[in-house]
C-alpha cells in the first residue's frame, strides 16, 4: 500500500508535442474527458464541464500550480469530486504532477498524485500531526500482513 | 476525467485520509505491526513492547481506534486491542480504483500524442 499514486510511462511523441497535450486546455479535455472554459493559467482555477458518456452533468474543477514550461505541470483537485449536493470546497485536496524528460525514443511522462493522507484541517487533531519516516517501506509491511490474514 | 467510483461521499474520502493519516506515524505502524498478528494485547502487553509511557501508547491506539483500525475488546476485568484490516482494505482499494483511472486516462493521452 502506498499513499501516492505513481505512473511512469513512455511516449513515443517528441517533449514538444506531449507538453502542448498536457497544457492546453484543448488537447487537454480531449484526453481527459473534460470541456474546459479557457487556458490553464497558474495559481487560477480551472474548470469544465465532464464530458465521459453518464458524467456530463459533474462538473471539473482544479487550482493549476505550477507550468513550467516543458518540465512540469501541477494542479490541486479534489478527487471522487462528483456528488454535486456535496461541497467539496472544504475537503482537502491532492496534487496532480505530470513530469516531463527526454528519452532516446521520445518523452518519458512521470504523473504522481499524492496528498491522500491528509486530513481537512478542522478534524486535523494534535494526534494526526505527519511523522514521516520513510512510511511507504512500513506500509508494505502492514500489506502483507494484512495480506496474510484474508 | 472525473473521479468515478461507487463510493462518492466526502464522509468516505475523509476516512481513507484518516485511516493513511492514522498510519503516518512511527509508533502506530508498529503498534499496528504487532497487532496484525492477529492476538488481542493490552495496553501494559503493548506498553511492555515499547520505549513509551502508558499514557503515549494509550493516546496512539486511541488514534488508531477513531480510524477504525483497532478495537477495543473486553477480556474479563481488563480491555484489549484488536486489529481490524477492513479499513486498510478500503483505503488499498480506493487507491487501486484511483490507480486505474489514471492508466485509463494516460492510455488516452499516449493514444493523442503518438497518433
Amino acid at each position: 500500500m502506498n499513499a501516492r499514486i505513481e505512473k511512469r510511462i513512455e511516449l513515443k511523441a517528441p517533449l514538444s508535442r506531449v507538453w502542448r497535450a498536457l497544457t492546453d486546455h484543448r488537447e487537454f479535455g480531449e484526453w481527459f474527458g473534460v470541456k474546459l472554459q479557457g487556458p490553464f493559467v497558474a495559481g487560477e482555477l480551472a474548470q469544465g464541464q465532464i464530458t465521459i458518456r453518464g458524467y456530463e452533468h459533474v462538473r471539473w474543477q482544479a487550482v493549476v500550480q505550477k507550468i513550467e514550461p516543458e518540465t512540469l505541470f501541477s494542479f490541486t483537485w479534489h478527487p471522487y469530486g462528483i456528488d454535486a449536493k456535496v461541497d467539496y470546497s472544504k475537503e482537502t485536496p491532492t496534487l496532480v504532477e505530470f513530469r516531463l524528460q527526454q528519452s532516446t525514443s521520445g518523452t518519458v511522462l512521470l504523473l504522481t498524485e499524492s496528498g491522500f493522507d491528509q486530513v481537512p484541517a478542522d478534524r486535523r487533531a494534535e494526534a494526526f500531526r505527519m511523522n514521516d519516516g520513510g512510511w511507504t517501506e512500513q506500509m508494505k509491511n502492514i500489506e502483507s500482513h494484512v495480506a496474510h490474514r484474508q | 476525467m472525473s473521479r468515478i467510483g461507487s463510493d462518492s461521499s466526502a464522509a468516505k474520502r475523509r476516512h481513507h485520509a484518516a485511516v493513511c493519516a492514522a498510519l503516518a506515524d512511527e509508533t502506530r505502524l508498529s503498534l499496528v505491526t504487532t497487532l496484525s498478528g492477529g492476538e488481542p494485547r493490552s495496553i501494559a502487553q503493548l506498553t511492555r513492547r515499547s520505549k513509551m509511557t502508558r499514557q503515549a501508547i494509550t493516546k496512539h491506539l486511541r488514534v488508531l481506534q477513531s480510524a477504525g483500525i483497532v478495537h477495543s475488546v473486553r477480556a474479563g476485568r481488563e480491555s484489549r486491542f484488536e486489529f481490524d484490516p477492513q479499513p486498510l482494505i478500503e483505503l488499498q482499494e480506493y487507491l487501486g480504483r484511483v490507480s486505474a483511472q489514471w492508466d485509463q486516462v494516460l492510455s488516452r493521452l499516449k493514444a493523442l500524442v503518438e497518433r
